[in-house]
C-alpha cells in the first residue's frame, strides 16, 4: 500500500514540528539562538524538502488512488480516523509547500532580526499544518490543520509585520475563521448523515440529497471563497499581504491561497456534483468580477504588494473558473494555475522583498531605474513579471490556456472573461515594471543598492527553473494529475445522470 | 443501609474538622501546612473515589454512579488547583488564613454531595453548603471594599437563587408527593399528564441552578462577584462550583424530569444561546481581564448547555468533555492571572499583559496557548469540546443554535486575539513580578494537556462515555 514503506506523509508532517521543538529547547545568549535557530529551521526543512522528492519519484501516474496511505484509528466511536495519503491532486501541492518553507526562511535570514526564535518556530509550526492539510485524508483531520494555520499565521503577520499589522491579523484570522467554522458545520452535517468523516468512504457513497447539498455547498463555499479569495470576500488579502513579512506573503500566496482551491477541488466538486453543477453560473459570475475587477484596482496601486496581492485574486479568479468547468483542460488548468500561481506569486513577493530590505519602502514611485544598479535583479523580476503575465514559455501561460480553453467549452463570453484578466494583467505587471525597473534613477540613495547577493541568487534559481521548466515541458507536471482529473469529471457525469435517470422512470 | 458507598465525602468532612482543629494550632507557616492537608485529604478523597461502587445509599438520598465520579474528580481538581493558586497569593496579599482552605474543603464536601444528590433535599443540603462557604471566601479579602461587595452581592442573590429553588422544590413535592428522584421518574413518566405545577416547579429549579452556573439571564452576579473576589477564589468560582451545578442540572434533568424533555428543552436552549451571545458580545468592550473572564465563562457554559438541551447520548458526551476541557483551560488561565503582579500589586487591566511575549516569553506562550483553546482553534482542546456539542446540535437538528454557536464562538475569538495581541504585538509595558514555581507548574500541565489533548484523547473519551452510559444506559 505505502509505495516508501514507511509512514512518509506523517513523517513529512511531523518533522518541521519536531524542529520546531528543537527550537525552542535552544539556549544561550540572543545571537547564539538566532543563529542555531536559522540554520535548525533550514536544516529541517531541507531534510523535509529532500524526503519530499521520494513522492515526486515513487508516484504512481497512472492511478486516480489514493498513495503512500496511512490509517490508524483516532476518535474510532465517532468514525474518524487519523488517514493521511496524497493522490494526483494533493501530491504536487505537498511538494509546493515544502519547496516554498526551505525558501523562505533562507529569504528571511536577514531580514529578521528581531524574535529570530519564535518566527523560526512559527514558519515550521506552519509547514507542518500545510503539509499536514494537504495529506489530509479525513475531513475532520482536514479541518484541524486548515484552521490550525491562522495561529502560526496571525502571529507572523501581527509580530513581524508592518505599521497596520494588528488590523491586518485580526482580518485574516477573523475572516478566515468566520468562513471556516461555517464549513465546520458542514462537516457535521456530512458526519451525521454517513457517520463517517473518511473521504475516501465518503466519496463511495451515494450522492446527498440535492436540497442537502445547496446548503452544505454555500458552507463550503463560505470557508474555500474567503481562503481563495473570491470577489466580494478578498478584502482581507490586500492587507493581509501588504503588512505581513516577505516571507509571509510568500507563504499566503503560494499555498494558503490554495487551500481554497483545493477545498472546492477535494470536497466541494466530487461530494456535491449536483450542487456545483447548478451553483456554477455563480461561481462563474464572481469569478469573472473578480478577474475584471481587482485587475483594475491593481492598476491603480501605489503600493507593490499591494498591486501582486490584487493580482493575486485575480489569477485565482482564472483558478475558479476553471474548477466548476468540469472538463479536463479547465481543471487540470486550475490545478496547473495555482501551481505556477504558488511558484510565481511567490517569487514576485520575494522581487519585492529583495528591494523593501534595501530601501525599506514598497511604494511604486520610491523606485526608478533599478535596471541601471541592479541589472540581475532586473532579470529575475522580468522573468517572474512575464511568468506572471502568462508569456508562453513561463508556468503562468499553459495553466491560463488550459482554463481559457476548457472555459469555451462552458461558454464562450466566460474564455472571453477570464482573457480579459489576462490582458488586464499585462497592462499592470508591464507598468509596475516600467516605473520601477526602467525610467531615470530619480531617487540618490538608489545608487548606492547591491545587486542580488549569493544567498538571494540561492533563493530566486530554484524558482526560476521551475517556471521555465513548467512553462516549457508542463507535461511533467500536468501527467500527476491527468488520471485523478479525468477519474473526477468521470464521477461527476455519473452523478449528474442518475436523478434523471430517476426522474424517466415512473 | 450502605453509608459506606459515601466514604470519600464522609472522609473528606472529617478530614475538614481535624484540620479546623490543627489550624488554630499558633504557627507561624499555619496557612501553608493546612493548605497541604487540604491537598491531601482532596487527595484521598479521589482514591476512595476510584475504588468507589455503584448503589444508593441514605434512604434513596445518595447516589453513586459512574456520573457523579467523573464529575466528582474533575470538582476535585478543580478545587486542588483552586487552592495551589492560592498559595502564593494569599501569603503575598496578607490573606494567609488557615480558614481559607479548610473553607474551599468544605464547598467541596458540598458540591460532591450535589453531584451525588438524588433526592431534592440532598440537592439543597449540598448547594448549600457550598453557597455558604462561598459567600464567605468571595468576601475574604474583607479590608478591600470590592471583595466586601463581591461577597455581599453574591450572598443577596445567592440567596434569592436559593430561594427559587426552594420554591420550585416546594411545588413539585406538592404535585408529585415525592422528593426522590428515582420516584419522581416513575411518577413523571406519562409527560401528557405531567401536572402543571411539577412542570412550574422545574422551571424555578432549573433558574436556581442556572444561577449558579451564570447563565443568562441569571448571570448579572457574576462579573462584579468575579472582579471584586481575590484572583484564585475567582478561579475557584469559575471552574469547581459551575463543573457541581452542571452535574446537578444533568442530573436533574435527564433523572426525574427526563420524560419532560420537550419543556425543558426549550428553556435550556434559549439560555444556552442567551448565554453565547451575551458572552461574546459583552466581552468584547472590556479592560479589566477578571471581568473579560467572567463573560467568557459565561459564554463557555451556553456551550456547554447546548449539550444538554439535545438530551441526547451525544449532546451529554459534549457536555461533559467541554466541562472537563473547559476545567483545565481555566485552571492555567487564571494560574497566569494570579501570576499578573507589578511592584508587589495585583494588576488585573488587559494592558499589563503588554509585551509579555518578550519579557516572559514561557508565561505568553502558555496563555496564548489557553486563548486560542478557548477561542476554540484546532488542534487545541477547546476545539474537541466544541466540536462534540455542535454535532450534538446538529443531530438534534437545531441548526440555529449550531450556527449562533459558531458564528459567537467567531466574535469571542476577537476578544482571546485581542489577549494575544496585547501580549505580542504591543511594546512592554514593564515586567511583571516573578511568579513562584506553583503557578509555572500549574500553567505548564494545563497548557501540555491542551496541546496534547488531540493526540491522546482516548482515555478521556472513554471515561465520559462511561458517565454518559450511567446515566443515560
Amino acid at each position: 500500500m505505502n509505495a516508501a514503506g514507511f509512514p512518509l506523509l506523517s513523517l513529512l508532517t511531523f518533522l518541521p514540528l519536531a524542529g520546531a521543538v528543537f527550537i525552542m529547547s535552544v539556549r544561550g545568549d540572543d545571537a547564539t539562538v538566532a543563529a542555531n535557530a536559522r540554520w535548525t529551521a533550514l536544516w529541517t526543512s531541507l531534510l523535509v524538502f529532500a524526503l519530499s522528492l521520494i513522492l515526486w519519484f515513487r508516484f504512481d501516474t497512472s492511478t486516480a488512488d489514493f498513495q503512500f496511505v496511512e490509517q490508524i484509528d483516532w476518535l474510532p466511536e465517532f468514525g474518524v480516523g487519523y488517514h493521511m495519503g496524497v493522490d494526483g491532486m494533493s501530491v504536487l501541492f505537498v511538494l509546493l509547500s515544502t519547496l516554498l518553507t526551505p525558501l523562505c526562511i533562507l529569504a528571511s535570514w536577514e531580514s529578521v532580526q528581531t524574535r529570530v526564535r519564535d518566527y523560526m518556530i512559527a514558519f515550521l509550526v506552519l509547514e507542518t499544518m500545510m503539509v499536514g492539510m494537504f495529506c489530509a485524508l479525513d475531513f475532520i483531520l482536514f479541518y484541524i490543520f486548515f484552521e490550525a494555520v491562522l495561529i502560526p499565521m496571525f502571529l507572523i503577520i501581527g509580530v513581524w509585520g508592518g505599521p497596520r499589522r494588528v488590523y491586518a491579523a485580526f482580518k485574516f484570522f477573523l475572516y478566515t475563521l468566520l468562513g471556516s467554522v461555517l464549513m465546520l458545520l458542514a462537516i457535521l452535517a456530512i458526519w451525521y448523515r454517513f457517520g463517517t468523516t473518511d473521504i475516501p468512504t465518503l466519496f463511495a457513497q451515494p450522492a446527498l440529497p440535492t436540497s442537502w447539498q445547496a446548503w452544505i455547498f454555500f458552507a463550503f463555499l463560505a470557508s474555500f471563497a474567503v481562503k481563495v479569495p473570491m470577489w466580494p470576500v478578498h478584502t482581507w488579502l490586500p492587507d493581509a499581504h501588504v503588512e505581513a513579512p516577505t516571507a509571509g506573503s510568500v507563504i499566503l500566496a503560494g499555498v494558503l491561497l490554495k487551500m481554497g482551491g483545493y477545498g472546492f477541488l477535494r470536497f466541494s466538486l466530487p461530494l456535491l456534483p449536483n450542487a456545483s453543477a447548478e451553483f456554477a453560473p455563480l461561481i462563474f459570475a464572481l469569478s469573472v468580477i473578480a478577474v475584471v475587477y481587482t485587475s483594475l484596482v491593481a492598476l491603480a496601486q501605489e503600493d507593490m504588494k499591494k498591486l501582486i496581492a490584487y493580482s493575486s485574486v485575480a489569477h485565482m479568479g482564472i483558478v475558479t473558473i476553471g474548477l466548476f468547468t468540469f472538463n479536463q483542460q479547465g481543471l487540470a488548468g486550475s490545478i496547473f494555475q495555482m501551481l505556477s500561481h504558488g511558484v510565481v506569486s511567490g517569487a514576485l513577493f520575494l522581487c519585492v522583498g529583495v528591494l523593501y530590505d534595501r530601501v525599506h519602502s514598497r511604494e511604486i514611485a520610491r523606485y526608478g531605474g533599478v535596471a541601471k544598479i541592479m541589472p540581475s535583479y532586473a532579470l529575475v523580476f522580468m522573468l517572474f513579471t512575464m511568468a506572471s503575465i502568462g508569456l508562453p514559455g513561463t508556468a503562468g501561460f499553459v495553466g491560463e490556456f488550459l482554463v481559457i480553453v476548457g472555459a469555451w467549452h462552458a461558454s464562450p463570453w466566460l474564455a472571453f472573461g477570464a482573457a480579459l484578466g489576462m490582458i488586464l494583467g499585462a497592462c499592470y505587471m508591464l507598468w509596475l515594471y516600467r516605473r520601477v525597473i526602467f525610467g531615470r534613477i530619480t531617487r540618490d540613495d538608489l545608487r548606492a543598492l547591491l545587486d542580488l547577493s549569493p544567498r538571494e541568487y540561492a533563493v530566486f534559481a530554484p524558482l526560476i527553473l521551475l517556471t521555465l521548466w513548467m512553462g516549457v515541458y508542463p507535461q511533467s507536471f500536468l501527467s500527476f494529475f491527468e488520471v485523478s482529473v479525468a477519474a473526477l469529471i468521470q464521477r461527476h457525469e455519473a452523478a449528474l445522470s442518475l436523478p434523471r435517470l430517476a426522474g424517466i422512470a415512473p | 443501609m450502605n453509608w459506606t458507598l459515601a466514604m470519600p465525602e464522609l472522609v473528606l468532612a472529617c478530614a475538614g474538622l481535624a484540620i479546623l482543629l490543627v489550624g488554630v494550632i499558633p504557627r507561624a507557616n499555619m496557612n501553608q501546612i493546612v493548605s497541604m492537608l487540604v491537598i491531601g485529604a482532596l487527595l484521598l478523597a479521589g482514591v476512595l473515589l476510584l475504588g468507589q461502587e455503584d448503589g444508593i445509599a441514605f434512604g434513596g438520598q445518595y447516589v453513586a454512579d459512574a456520573f457523579g465520579r467523573f464529575m466528582k474528580l474533575l470538582v476535585l481538581v478543580a478545587a486542588a488547583l483552586g487552592l495551589v493558586l492560592a498559595l502564593d497569593f494569599n501569603e503575598r496579599e496578607g490573606l494567609a488564613k488557615f480558614e481559607f482552605p479548610v473553607l474551599l474543603l468544605f464547598a467541596t464536601v458540598g458540591m460532591m454531595i450535589m453531584v451525588s444528590a438524588n433526592d431534592l433535599m440532598s440537592l439543597y443540603l449540598g448547594l448549600e453548603l457550598l453557597s455558604l462557604s462561598l459567600y464567605v471566601v468571595a468576601a475574604f479579602n474583607r479590608d478591600s471594599g470590592r471583595s466586601a461587595e463581591a461577597g455581599l452581592k453574591y450572598f443577596v442573590l445567592g440567596a434569592l437563587a436559593s430561594g427559587l429553588l426552594l420554591y420550585g422544590t416546594t411545588l413539585v413535592y406538592g404535585f408529585a408527593g415525592t422528593t426522590n428522584f428515582t420516584r419522581l421518574a416513575e411518577a413523571l413518566n406519562a409527560p401528557e399528564s405531567a401536572p402543571t405545577g411539577v412542570v412550574l416547579g422545574m422551571v424555578f429549579i432549573v433558574a436556581g441552578l442556572a444561577f449558579k452556573i451564570s447563565a443568562v439571564p441569571f448571570h448579572m452576579w457574576t462579573p462584579d462577584v468575579y472582579e471584586g473576589a481575590p484572583t484564585p477564589v475567582t478561579a475557584f468560582f469559575a471552574s469547581a462550583p459551575k463543573l457541581a451545578a452542571i452535574a446537578l442540572l444533568v442530573r436533574v434533568l435527564m433523572g426525574p424530569f427526563g420524560d419532560l424533555a420537550a419543556q425543558w428543552h426549550q428553556i435550556l436552549v434559549l439560555l444556552s444561546a442567551a448565554s453565547m451571545i451575551l458572552g461574546a458580545f459583552a466581552a468584547i468592550g472590556q479592560r479589566n481581564i477578571k471581568r473579560l473572564m467572567a463573560y467568557s465563562s459565561i459564554g463557555h457554559i451556553g456551550y456547554a448547555m447546548m449539550g444538554i438541551a439535545m438530551h441526547s447520548r451525544v449532546g451529554l458526551h459534549g457536555t461533559l468533555l467541554y466541562m472537563a476541557i473547559y476545567l483545565f483551560m481555566n485552571a492555567g488561565t487564571f494560574a497566569v492571572l494570579v501570576a499578573m503582579r507589578r511592584g508587589g500589586r495585583t494588576v488585573e487591566r488587559i494592558d499589563d499583559l503588554a509585551g509579555v511575549g518578550r519579557t516572559d516569553p514561557a508565561m505568553a506562550f502558555w496563555m496564548a496557548v489557553f486563548m486560542f483553546s478557548m477561542a476554540g482553534i484546532p488542534p487545541l482542546a477547546g476545539f474537541f469540546g466544541k466540536l462534540y456539542v455542535f454535532l450534538a446540535a446538529v443531530q438534534g437538528g437545531v441548526w440555529w443554535l449550531a450556527v449562533i454557536g459558531v458564528l459567537t464562538s467567531v466574535v469571542s475569538a476577537y476578544y482571546y486575539l485581542r489577549i494575544i495581541k496585547v501580549m505580542y504585538f504591543d511594546a512592554p509595558a514593564g515586567a511583571l513580578d516573578a511568579r513562584p514555581a506553583s503557578l509555572s507548574m500549574v500553567m505548564a500541565g494545563a497548557g501540555i494537556l491542551n496541546i496534547l489533548f488531540f493526540l491522546f484523547p482516548a482515555p478521556v473519551l472513554a471515561a465520559v462515555q462511561v458517565a454518559v452510559a450511567a446515566l443515560m444506559g
